[in-house]
């Protein structure tokens, strides 16, 4: 008999209080934002994308009770807490600058020419604190200000182009949208060039893989699963001389 | 040309503003005119710094669309050190480039720069200049 | 003793000869500065409205970056920065108000009460090594190099941040006596270039600009001395222009002090001075006077 509610306990989980959009819904407390909203009966159109937390569809702003502070996260990773107040943003206006990247050269002052609003940055630091992904994005605003495209290449690296960012800009900048072309310019023109990439490309261009895609098209859906799922996989603890039996396309 | 004077030409609020804004009393101004001689500015302007401290100790709301003054000063503080009252006149005419500024009225736009233009400025001209013609 | 070394934006892309002249010559003279590993743009112009804090909030989180770095003194090469960061450092010192709500602002950054040194690489020369000791080390004295000591505005003024007398400074004719050059004194030493009117008015910036050349080569200069970006790209890389706006005026190479210094410590590659973005004749006049070869 105790058997049974100890179950029972088990599966029944704790109803919250959070805050959607100024009205209040309970929730139970181990779901993400994003299923939190499903559960009280929001269905998503738009403002959701990959659910793995790389898409920067669905940034969320929050408040909790008794803190002045901004929280921010994206709705499909961060779990509720009671009293949050919370909407998503999940888009936000910015400006991309368009631009022809075959006549650019990696220089600081081709991004300057396309977003000069970055000198209005004034180091406020609310776009850092509002990222849900932890970039320093006022650091990486502050190396290109200077010309640095590779520090604001790393810096840079984990923006999923949400757009808080921009949201939260006293200078009015679309920082992701700065960021990105830093970091084209840099894998362009600032960094080495791979050589077994060039190879590759040559390989593709001299015909080398026709032949096996020729023979994929012509499969039938069946056929077309069973070779995927039938594929010769890296096992998940491999030494680094494992290659593939099969190499024939390497 | 003359100016009128009457109450009815008497801006308080503005001058408070002005006040408020640049922590400075330009009541303190004997109209001396070392500041409009020694700026370096002075021809550009259709008011000199000297005049806009008479129209602001008399209550005229300066309109910066009429005076082109705190659009032309350059902040060298040349006046500040030589004003026999001890002003800090710069600090004036940023408290009026503001009261425009904080109307979301920008003086200059970045984005109608042309990128040439923009490829020949130093980063300090463009940072310094948004800061000062920019809200 | 190791120093904090704020570059500012501008010398790592224009300037760059501002700051290549100036490590190499502070390496020269035993003078190690570590650049600082993280900074923002400065904002390069001073917030002068009581209520506008938010842009001090730039310069003041430069002189934290100093603080963490755990250096209690900070060096500059632009006039420009030096006076922004020293008048935020004045203000975080002396306003117990305004400090409360500007490091209340920054709740992520540790407090600041103006605990850091800032100084401008001429008044850090004066007061650390000293002219007479500078003269020692001097092994190309700039002999027969008439050149003007241009200060601009960011230098002296205000008062409180000057790093020499604000009406009759000495400091960078004292440093140039010291490298051997002949020191032009002209009356437009002290006025300012136009600035960033370059962008808002720049007939009234190019205007001011040409007064100041003409001066000092109706003095008898050959070249101009100075610090700041802004001021060399208003009388320099404007002078082209100026040029042919307005009759008889003279071409004037416009220098680094930094550079004048390496030259005369006899630091004369291209990498150090990078007289490639002077202009032209900045490096003919040294070559033409067997100060570089």
């Amino acid at each position: 008999m105790s058997t049974t509610a100890d179950e029972t306990k088990k599966v029944e989980a704790q109803l919250i209080p959070i805050y959607i959009m100024g009205k209040q819904y309970e929730v139970p407390e181990s779901l993400t934002i994003m299923k939190a909203m499903e559960y009280s009966g929001y269905k998503y159109i738009r403002g959701c994308g990959c659910r793995g937390g790389v898409c920067g569809a669905c940034s969320t702003v929050y408040r909790k009770a008794g803190d002045y502070k901004i929280y921010s996260g994206l709705a499909c990773q961060t779990v509720v807490e009671p009293d949050m107040y919370l909407t998503q943003i999940p888009f936000y206006p910015a400006l991309r600058a368009t631009f022809n990247f075959e006549e650019m050269q990696g220089k600081p002052e081709e991004i300057f020419g396309l977003y000069p609003e970055l000198f209005r940055c004034v180091a406020c630091n609310l776009c850092t604190k509002i990222c849900p992904m932890d970039v320093e994005v006022m650091d990486y605003i502050a190396a290109l200000k200077r010309g640095d495209i590779l520090a604001a290449r790393e810096i840079s690296f984990d923006c999923i182009q949400c757009g808080l960012c921009a949201s939260r800009c006293m200078g009015e900048l679309p920082q992701y949208h700065i960021a990105q072309i830093a970091r084209r310019l840099a894998g362009a023109f600032l960094t080495p060039k791979a050589e077994h990439l060039k190879t590759m490309v040559a390989n593709i261009d001299t015909g080398r893989y026709t032949e096996g895609l020729d023979s994929l098209k012509a499969m039938d859906l069946d056929m077309l699963k069973t070779t995927y799922s039938d594929r010769e996989m890296e096992p998940a603890v491999a030494g680094d001389d494992w290659t593939p039996k099969e190499n024939s396309n390497l | 040309m003359p100016l009128k004077i009457s109450y009815r030409t008497i801006n308080k609020e503005f001058q408070d503003k002005v006040k408020e804004i640049s922590g400075q009393s330009f009541y303190k101004c004997f109209q001396c005119g070392t500041c409009a001689g020694s700026c370096p500015m002075s021809e550009q302007m259709n008011t000199t710094p000297r005049k806009l401290m008479a129209l602001l100790q008399l209550g005229r709301e300066v309109m910066l669309d009429e005076v082109n003054t705190p659009w032309v000063c350059a902040s060298c503080y040349t006046c500040e050190v030589r004003c026999p009252r001890g002003i800090d006149i710069p600090r004036i005419m940023e408290a009026l480039r503001l009261i425009t500024l904080r109307q979301n009225r920008n003086q200059i736009e970045p984005s109608n720069l042309q990128p040439e233009e923009i490829i020949d400025l130093p980063q300090i001209a463009m940072v310094s200049g948004f800061r000062k013609f920019t809200g | 003793m190791k120093i904090s070394y704020y570059p500012g934006c501008t010398l790592k892309t224009r300037a760059k000869n501002l700051e290549t002249s100036a490590l190499a010559a502070m390496d020269a003279l035993g003078l190690e500065v570590e650049e600082l590993t993280r900074w923002n743009c400065c904002g390069a112009v001073f917030s002068l409205a009581d209520d506008d804090l938010i842009h001090i909030v730039a310069p003041v989180r430069d002189l934290i970056r100093v603080k963490e770095s755990g250096h209690d003194t900070v060096v500059t090469l632009c006039s420009m920065c030096y006076n922004t960061l020293a008048r935020a450092n004045e203000l975080m010192k002396t306003d117990e108000v305004k400090r409360k709500t500007i490091n209340d602002f920054m709740d992520e950054e540790p407090d600041y009460a103006g605990e850091v040194r800032v100084y401008h690489l001429l008044d850090f020369l004066r007061d650390e090594i000293g002219w007479d000791k500078l003269k020692e080390m001097v092994k190309k004295p700039l002999t027969d190099l008439k050149v003007a000591p241009y200060y601009g505005c960011t230098l002296l003024r205000p008062a409180d941040v000057a790093i020499d007398k604000p009406d009759n400074p000495r400091i960078l004719h004292d440093f140039l006596s010291a490298l051997g050059a002949e020191v032009i004194d002209f009356p437009g030493a002290l006025q300012c270039c136009g600035t960033y009117q370059i962008l808002g008015n720049p007939e009234a910036a190019l205007s001011a600009s040409k007064d100041i050349l003409a001066d000092a080569t109706g003095h008898g200069a050959e070249a101009l001395a100075l610090a700041c970006p802004l001021c060399d790209y208003n009388l320099g890389h404007k002078q082209d222009i100026m040029m042919t706006k307005y009759d008889g005026l003279k071409e004037v190479p416009i220098y680094y002090f930094t550079q004048l210094l390496a030259v005369a410590l006899g630091l004369s590659s291209d990498e150090v001075n990078r007289f490639d973005i002077n202009r032209e004749s900045a490096k003919q006049l040294l070559e033409s006077k067997s100060l570089i070869a």
